[in-house]
């Protein structure tokens, strides 16, 4: 459905989106993350034939954004950073005006009006004036905008950006139900957004692509690298950490055991290998066998933030501060 | 032609819900208002002298009334036009909407037609209401209509050149009261560009003086449909209208 190859956008000074590739097939629905001031407003900016493109091309259901822009601009439905509402406007009014725009008429028209309406649920501020709508209204009726033609990509910019929780889930879940039925492109600085609503995810850093892959085999990657914590106790007595090491590292699959932590009567290690249930299993039974009491056997904490952390580099950490913090809530969660 | 269209009725829309053609409308009617009571009053005046002295002064309303009247219209439009204008653009830009604007499946061309023949025709409004008080002139005197007529259609073309150049520099920033300030500037100097002719008849001056817009009005505001001032108009109107279109494209490339 897109086709992305070797994009670059230079301006006078630098590049904000350097020879990126890559492709989105039909019905998917793909999150854009990178920290902010990665180029993902570009790129989008870029394939909905906002922005020219310095090099490279990028194609939309077959057209080249800059060879056919008006084939492209008709299969696209587009909110940007900030939803595009003409505040003086009522709501049912700017949707049938964005509609005639977008090549609707007459009945046409007025069915999908309702329908967005009603699929965005704003219907009850259909005679409202969209200066005086709260945050999340605007954002509803900025979707709505984006699907009045019901166009087949979606191109989203930072749809959950200012919203209240309540109004990040509900908006989430809109975006979710809206996948069946278009290709969805959704740009974030917010994890989690990722790991619910995506099935893929393009990570770009600095104008750069770092990762490109399904969220799935992203988390999997992160787990097969990742580690595992065991926190052992002693029943009676004092514990023996370095008998506990011993027989941990001769367990099958264990390639590295390290003492986070130790104590009189219990030690944390961290056990490095291949985390497999096996493994999990032979570690648990190494320990109640020995004696000991097993208090704690967790995968050591990965998500996509860490390795858009990895990915993306410590710098991007203290720009975006607020990730690790939403992330942690939601890997509670 | 049918998104110009919807363009300019969403322009038209907007002019309205916001009280911008209300007030226009308003200060238009009021000082037009006065002028033309004032003019009225000069002619009954001159009227009363000349059938005092005796002389039998030829008098016109078409002459003496309508000609400066009109000449007055289009100095209230100098005024006004940098306010029509100064947010047609500049306003989208602040606020985003130009977004949804250039990825909407519509030409350049069709944004920029539709937002200039809003304007124009919320100017047109303004010559109506002017109209509303030349009707007086028909109810109680006899002038002729013709000289009238080209009068307006002068009017009209003058306002478009000055609206295609305001909605020109309303692309060029995303702040109104600059938009408005510099149209108002040059609006003013295509006017006083003229003046030059006064002392001086270089080529120069020449050239200067045929730029502005006030020459070419003479004959329109005589009723004289000349053809040269026409072109002159038109082809100002394009050539705002072709540098805004230019400058929406660097936009593009610049943003």
């Amino acid at each position: 459905m897109i086709t992305v190859q070797q994009l670059t956008k230079r301006y006078a000074r630098n590049t904000a989106v350097d020879h990126i590739s890559f492709e989105v097939e039909k019905g998917q629905i793909v999150g854009f993350l990178g920290p902010n001031g990665a180029g993902k407003t570009t790129t989008m900016r870029i394939l909905t034939c906002f922005l020219p493109p310095s090099s490279g091309t990028a194609k939309v259901a077959g057209f080249d954004v800059l060879e056919e822009p008006l084939e492209v601009k008709r299969r696209i439905g587009y909110l940007p950073e900030t939803p595009p509402l003409y505040l003086e406007m009522r709501t049912g009014e700017y949707l049938s005006f964005v509609g005639r725009l977008k090549g609707l008429s007459g009945n046409e028209l007025r069915q999908r009006v309702d329908y967005v309406l009603d699929r965005c649920a704003i219907a009850d501020v259909k005679d409202k004036v969209l200066g005086k709508l709260s945050k999340g209204y605007r954002q509803r009726v900025g979707l709505a905008q984006a699907i009045i033609h019901n166009p087949d990509v979606l191109i989203l910019d930072e749809p959950t950006a200012g919203l209240d929780p309540k109004q990040i889930n509900e908006t989430r879940d809109l975006i979710k139900s809206l996948s069946g039925d278009h290709t969805i492109i959704l740009s974030t600085h917010i994890l989690p957004e990722v790991e619910q609503t995506c099935e893929r995810v393009i990570i770009i850093n600095r104008g750069k692509l770092v990762a490109t892959d399904s969220v799935n085999n992203l988390q999997n990657r992160a787990r097969g690298a990742g580690s595992v914590l065991v926190e052992v106790a002693a029943r009676n007595g004092a514990l023996d950490a370095a008998a506990v090491q011993r027989k941990f590292e001769r367990i099958p699959g264990v390639t590295r055991v390290v003492c986070k932590d130790s104590d009189a009567n219990f030690s944390t290690f961290e056990v490095e290998g291949k985390t497999d249930r096996t493994m999990r299993g032979d570690l648990a039974r190494a320990v109640v066998e020995a004696g000991w009491d097993l208090n704690e056997l967790r995968t050591a904490a990965v998500s996509l933030e860490e390795i858009f952390l990895q990915l993306t580099g410590a710098e991007a950490a203290a720009e975006s501060g607020a990730v690790p913090a939403e992330a942690g809530a939601a890997a509670k969660a | 032609m049918r998104n110009v269209w919807i363009i300019c009725k969403k322009e038209l829309r907007s002019y309205f819900v916001s009280p911008i053609a209300y007030i226009l409308l308003a200060l238009f009617a009021v000082i037009f208002g006065f002028f033309f009571w004032n003019a009225v009053g000069v002619f009954i005046f001159m009227g009363m002298e000349s059938q005092l002295r005796g002389e039998m002064f030829p008098m016109n309303v078409n002459e003496q009334v309508i000609r400066p009247l009109v000449s007055n219209a289009s100095v209230i439009g100098l005024f006004l036009i940098p306010i029509i204008t100064m947010r047609l653009f500049a306003e989208e830009k602040r606020t985003g909407t130009i977004e949804l604007l250039a990825t909407s499946p519509v030409h350049d061309a069709e944004i920029i037609l539709g937002k200039w023949l809003a304007s124009l025709l919320l100017y047109a409004g303004m010559l109506l209401l002017a109209a509303l008080n030349f009707l007086w002139l028909f109810r109680y005197g006899n002038p002729d209509w013709k000289p009238l007529a080209v009068a307006y259609l002068g009017l009209l073309l003058q306002a478009g050149a000055l609206l295609a150049i305001g909605v020109f520099i309303s692309t060029l920033t995303r702040n109104q009261i600059i938009a408005g300030a510099v149209t108002f500037a040059i609006c003013l100097l295509l006017w006083v560009l003229e003046w030059v002719s006064g002392y001086e008849s270089a080529t120069w001056a020449q050239v200067l003086s045929y730029l502005s817009v006030l020459t070419h009005f003479d004959s329109f505001g005589k009723g004289v449909l000349s053809s040269k001032d026409a072109v002159y108009y038109v082809s100002l109107i394009i050539a705002g209208l072709f540098l805004t279109a230019r400058s929406m494209e660097s936009l593009r490339w610049r943003a």
